[in-house]
């Protein structure tokens, strides 16, 4: 393959089109920092009591970490995969006890005015790890024989060990220092082993159970559904021969369901009073207080729905400027694009965002390295589902979840994390030509 | 490889779902900022403060133009808890004079729903003017907190209060319901204040306000276009004649009871009396407000029961005029009529009892208040051969009967009037099974005891119509609200009773005058005026029979009907009839001649069981 002039130049194969896309959205999503943090008394944008003078500073270093990623070699992030993990899991299980309560949240390590949640980080680190893992192992299920329980870990012994990766992090996460945003997060990644090969099966097998899980919160009667799901198993054996072996089959898939349904009735009634109301307030149950716990979500569609066509202009909407809108800088900062700017700028935001995204999938699958390729689903997927929950709940589509709007919410430690996810996707793709050689 | 090339078909798989979910998004972004428009007034009414304006409400005075009520004015200290920052606590405490534990409890009150840390809530209600004044001084240290002013009623005189009414603040019911009350607002609760609240009221305005970042006000919304200017309460013309009312309360006092008077050539209320009332200052202002509404509520003489028209009570020998009119009617019996009385009605062996009297004419009956007569007379109606059956005969009298207003409600302009009872057959037959009653059974009707009830008012409107001789005016309470006089139409229809027999009404008239003459009211003989009037005693199955009266005059152009009822104190001609009588003197005439009366009957106290009427009246 013949070399390009300037092959040896920092910037050489970087796409330019990604890089274009992610400093948009990172200029757009400081502009309404501005916007949503704006008071008449600190109009000097560099003013870093101000959160958008802070944003700057978060900006400069990204740009600087992007610099970094760039210059340092491809074969970095391959080899050192597993220890990017380790590391910054490490830092995960350490930093309840080291760094400092924040709002009640044990998960920053504080530097004066500024801080870093490591696990942020854990986000392109299992990525990394991930895909080095895949890269080497196969997570298909070659044996097209009969499903023997005996044969079934050994099958599957690869998704399991995936799953593990995905597992432990979330569980630190969760557990110790209890940020269910970040860690509900790795669930993003079963797209990428979805993509790598895992079976059909396990992922109806989720579906259906995300189902039943919802729709035995919707449905009041717990017996009706039950009664139904009978109904529904007994016809099922029109379709299918009547031998003693479906029929048992089919009877332990029914026991399955209803265990299923009651269990999520069982962890409902069990749940914490305000993890509760979050999925009454996005399943519409019990006529919620919109004054109390339905403040946030129905304030937010308030601020996004009075955005109309237009929107009200740049620094004229009231509602997130007047405070109405709660944590309108960082996790509902898509509200100051909706009043702002009105249905074209939110649909803009969102088309953008969903573009990067797509951008990231095309390139992922030109990439002849299964590790590149793997770790740029990672990549996709971790926006996607950012993307998917951070506007879904604004609009009531999605539980409250507090998870950024990737590059575009206030907080150095999501900018930074997203930034060094992109681009060490940027480098690696940067690198794919010379891999070959 | 060839598995990654059959798994690479699954980027399209990936990629259409990351594209489906991005085109519901955008569909529902359509939906909530293009499609549905309630967002906007719902992002209008958090950003813009509409604050609202009080009207002061409508007076109210008698009929004479004395003033009845008037406003004062009151302050609301209101709050909205997440304004309040770096407030001086310690001077606010001290100039409301509560303490700081108090303080953090109403914060947090002013913070819980219904209220809203980012709304207006009512911190200390209807501050004196001395504290406001203190409060106004110091109010730029108090970031977060607001002086609503606002009227609240004042009685120049004490009286009335029952007609009157209260204000209070609305139910939480009711202010869900009808879109003009927020929560905190007063309205009418009882009496007139009920009855005209929309025309006392008002019209509140609003002034909606722009508030910058720091919830400063920093101008007015469009330059005051969607203002709207407060307007004020209607003044409400009432029937009532203080003078009189004022008399009439003070003649009660000490009494429990009721007592009504009627203008029968309109219908209008002279005067409206439950006793024991109470000062209708009572229940105005803040705290003290509470405190003596609890002392009124508990009170076992019941001060805040309107008995004049929420009270039933049997009317007794009064009720004896209907059944005189009726059997006139009817061509029953005439002037000359007699009927045999050996100390009760002889076919029942004497009962219901009667007293000693000699021989009685229709006339003399009434004057004399026979029970003998109307047993006769009742059955004479019931049993009359028009009705070969005895239940048409019932029926036909009970619909006469009802026609002069008992059993239905009148239709009055008060709050929570009842209708009283006039016992239906349906009722009887229940009590003593079908056919299990005749006329004879239920004898005592006649005399206006058994199942009979009646309020105080719908006495008044019987004796109304006797003075008309066949009709009546709905009682009412109001001549003319604001500026046009105009009052409900129906107000000025005559009702026709049943009864259109004028001869029957003479003779009937002629017995109540007699009554003054030589009859059961002779003590209370009014010097100068031909006054027409009944007795009675309403037996009370709970203790002591109640005291009634009721009694018009002049005869000719009647002037006023009064209706009165004294719980618990035997016979009417001793107890309700002098009070009557002072009444119709001091309105006909203007003036009463006979203080040694007035001052007996303001003395007696029932209630305290201070009797001090010996028996001379007897
Ligand atoms: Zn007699």
């Amino acid at each position: 393959m013949a070399l390009r002039r300037n092959e040896n130049s920092l910037f050489y194969g970087v796409d330019r089109i990604t890089v274009i896309t992610y400093t948009l959205l990172v200029l757009m999503g400081w502009l309404n920092i501005y916007a949503a943090v704006y008071n008449e008394e600190h109009k000097n944008i560099l003013d870093i009591s101000q959160k958008y003078g802070k944003q700057l500073i978060w900006i400069a270093g990204a740009a600087i970490l992007a610099f970094s990623i760039l210059v340092i070699d491809a074969g970095f992030y391959t080899v050192f995969a597993y220890w990017f993990y380790a590391i910054i899991l490490l830092l995960c299980l350490l930093v309840p006890f080291l760094g400092r309560e924040v709002k009640g949240s044990r998960s920053w390590f504080r530097f004066g005015d500024f801080g870093i949640q490591p696990a942020e980080f854990m986000k392109f680190a299992t990525s990394l790890a991930l895909a080095k893992f895949l890269s080497n192992e196969n997570l298909i299920v070659l044996s097209r024989y009969r499903l023997r329980f005996k044969d079934l870990f050994k099958n599957y012994k690869n998704t399991f060990i995936a799953v593990t990766f995905l597992i432990v992090p979330m569980l630190i996460i969760k557990v110790l220092q209890d940020e269910t945003g970040l860690a509900i997060v790795f669930v993003a990644f079963i797209i990428v082993l979805y993509r790598e090969g895992l079976s059909i099966n396990i992922l109806i097998f989720g579906l259906i159970t995300v189902i039943l899980f919802v729709l035995s919160l919707v449905v009041a009667e717990t017996n009706t559904l039950l009664i139904w799901m009978g109904v529904i198993t007994a016809c099922g054996f029109l379709f299918i021969r009547r031998t003693k072996k479906n029929i048992l089959f089919a009877v332990l898939i029914y026991l399955g369901a209803a265990g299923v349904v009651l269990g999520t009735n069982y962890v409902y009634e069990h749940l914490e009073p305000h993890q509760r109301v979050r999925i009454d307030v996005l399943l519409g149950r019990n006529e919620v207080d919109l004054k109390k716990e339905g403040y946030n979500v129905n304030q937010a569609k308030i601020a996004i729905g009075s955005g109309g066509f237009w929107g009200k202009g740049y620094l004229e909407g009231t509602q997130t400027k007047y405070d109405f809108v709660p944590e309108q800088d960082t996790d509902f900062i898509f509200c100051t694009v909706g009043e702002e700017w009105g249905f074209v700028g939110s649909s803009i935001v969102v088309i953008l965002e969903l573009f990067l995204i797509l951008r990231v999938v095309f390139l992922s699958e030109r990439q002849r390295s299964p590790f590149s390729r793997i770790y740029g689903y990672g990549v996709a997927s971790i926006l996607f589902f950012h993307l998917c929950i951070n506007i879904g709940m604004t609009i009531g589509l999605m539980p409250v979840i507090g998870i950024p709007l990737p590059f575009f919410s206030y907080g150095g430690s999501s900018l930074w994390s997203f930034t060094i996810l992109l681009f060490i996707f940027i480098k690696l793709d940067a690198n794919r030509l010379l891999i070959l050689r | 490889m060839n598995n990654n090339a059959q798994l690479a078909d699954r980027k399209f798989i990936i990629g259409g779902f990351f594209v489906l979910i991005a085109i519901v998004y955008i569909i529902r972004l359509f939906y909530l900022q293009v499609i549905d428009k309630s967002y906007e007034a719902s992002a209008r009414n958090n950003a813009l403060q509409t604050l609202t304006e009080y009207p002061p409400r409508g007076f109210i005075y008698d009929r004479n133009g004395k003033l009845l009520v008037i406003n004062e004015a009151s302050y609301d200290l209101m709050v909205t808890p997440k304004l309040v920052k770096g407030c001086d606590t310690m001077a606010l405490c001290e100039i409301l004079e509560i303490t700081k534990e108090e303080f953090l409890k109403r914060i947090k009150k002013a913070c819980q729903a219904p209220n809203s840390p980012r709304k207006q809530s009512i911190f200390e209600k209807q501050m004196s003017s001395a504290t406001n004044a203190k409060l106004q001084e110091k109010l730029y240290r108090f970031r977060g907190f607001y002086v609503q002013s606002r009227t609240v009623r004042k009685y120049p005189r004490p009286i009335a209060a029952h007609l009157l009414g209260y204000i209070g603040e609305v139910s939480k019911e009711k202010a869900e319901k009808d879109s003009y009350y927020k929560e905190g607002d007063y309205i009418g609760i009882s009496g007139m204040e009920r009855s005209y609240e929309e025309a006392l009221r008002g019209k509140k305005g609003t002034r909606i306000v722009v508030k910058d970042v720091h919830n400063k006000e920093v101008g007015r919304y469009m330059n005051g276009k969607y203002d709207t200017a407060a307007v004020a309460g209607k003044p409400l013309y009432c029937t009532i004649d203080a003078s009189l009312q004022e008399y009439g309360e003070r003649l009660m006092k000490g009494k429990k009871g009721a007592l009504v008077a009627i203008e029968p050539s309109t219908g209008e209320i002279l005067c409206l009396i439950s006793a024991p009332g109470y000062d209708p200052n009572l229940l105005v202002g803040g705290k003290e407000r509470n405190k003596n509404f609890a002392k009124l509520v508990y009170d076992s003489t019941l001060p805040l029961f309107n008995r004049a028209i929420q009270a039933e009570y049997p009317p007794g020998s009064t009720f004896k005029l209907i059944d005189a009119l009726i059997a006139q009617n009817d061509g029953l019996i005439n002037r000359s009529t007699m009927y045999p009385c050996a100390r009760g009605y002889p076919p029942m062996g004497g009962k219901p009892k009667c007293h000693p009297h000699g021989p009685v004419d229709l006339v003399n009956s009434v004057a004399q208040s026979c029970n003998s007569y109307y047993s006769y007379v009742f059955r004479e109606i019931v049993d009359q051969k028009k009705y070969p059956k005895f239940i048409d005969g019932y029926n036909h009298w009970r619909d006469m009967v009802m026609s002069f207003g008992p059993g239905t409600k009148l239709g009055t302009d008060l709050p929570y009037d009842r209708p009283g009872k006039v016992p239906s057959v349906k009722y009887y037959d229940k009590v003593f099974g079908k056919n299990g009653w005749r006329s004879n059974t239920i004898v005592s009707l006649g005399i206006g005891q058994a199942e009979l009830l009646l309020m105080p008012l719908q006495m008044a409107n019987v004796v109304a119509t006797i003075a008309n001789r066949g009709y009546y005016y709905i009682p009412h309470t109001v001549k003319g609200i604001g500026n046009e006089k105009e009052i409900d139409k129906k107000f000025k229809e005559k009702v026709y009773v049943g009864v259109q027999n004028q001869e029957a009404y003479t003779n009937v008239i002629d017995g109540m005058q007699r009554c003054f003459d030589a009859g059961t009211a002779y003590y209370s003989r009014i010097p100068g005026v031909v006054a027409c009037g009944k007795t009675g005693t309403a037996e009370n199955p709970h203790g002591k029979s109640h005291a009634v009266f009721m009694a018009f005059a002049p005869r000719e152009k009647p002037q006023i009907v009064i209706a009165c009822l004294i719980e618990n104190a035997g016979f009417g001609g001793t107890w309700s009839a002098p009070i009557v009588s002072l009444m119709i003197e001091k309105y006909v005439t203007g003036k009463v001649t006979r203080p040694e009366l007035e001052k007996k009957m303001e003395a007696v106290d029932l209630i305290q069981g201070k009797n001090l009427i010996t028996t001379e009246f007897h």
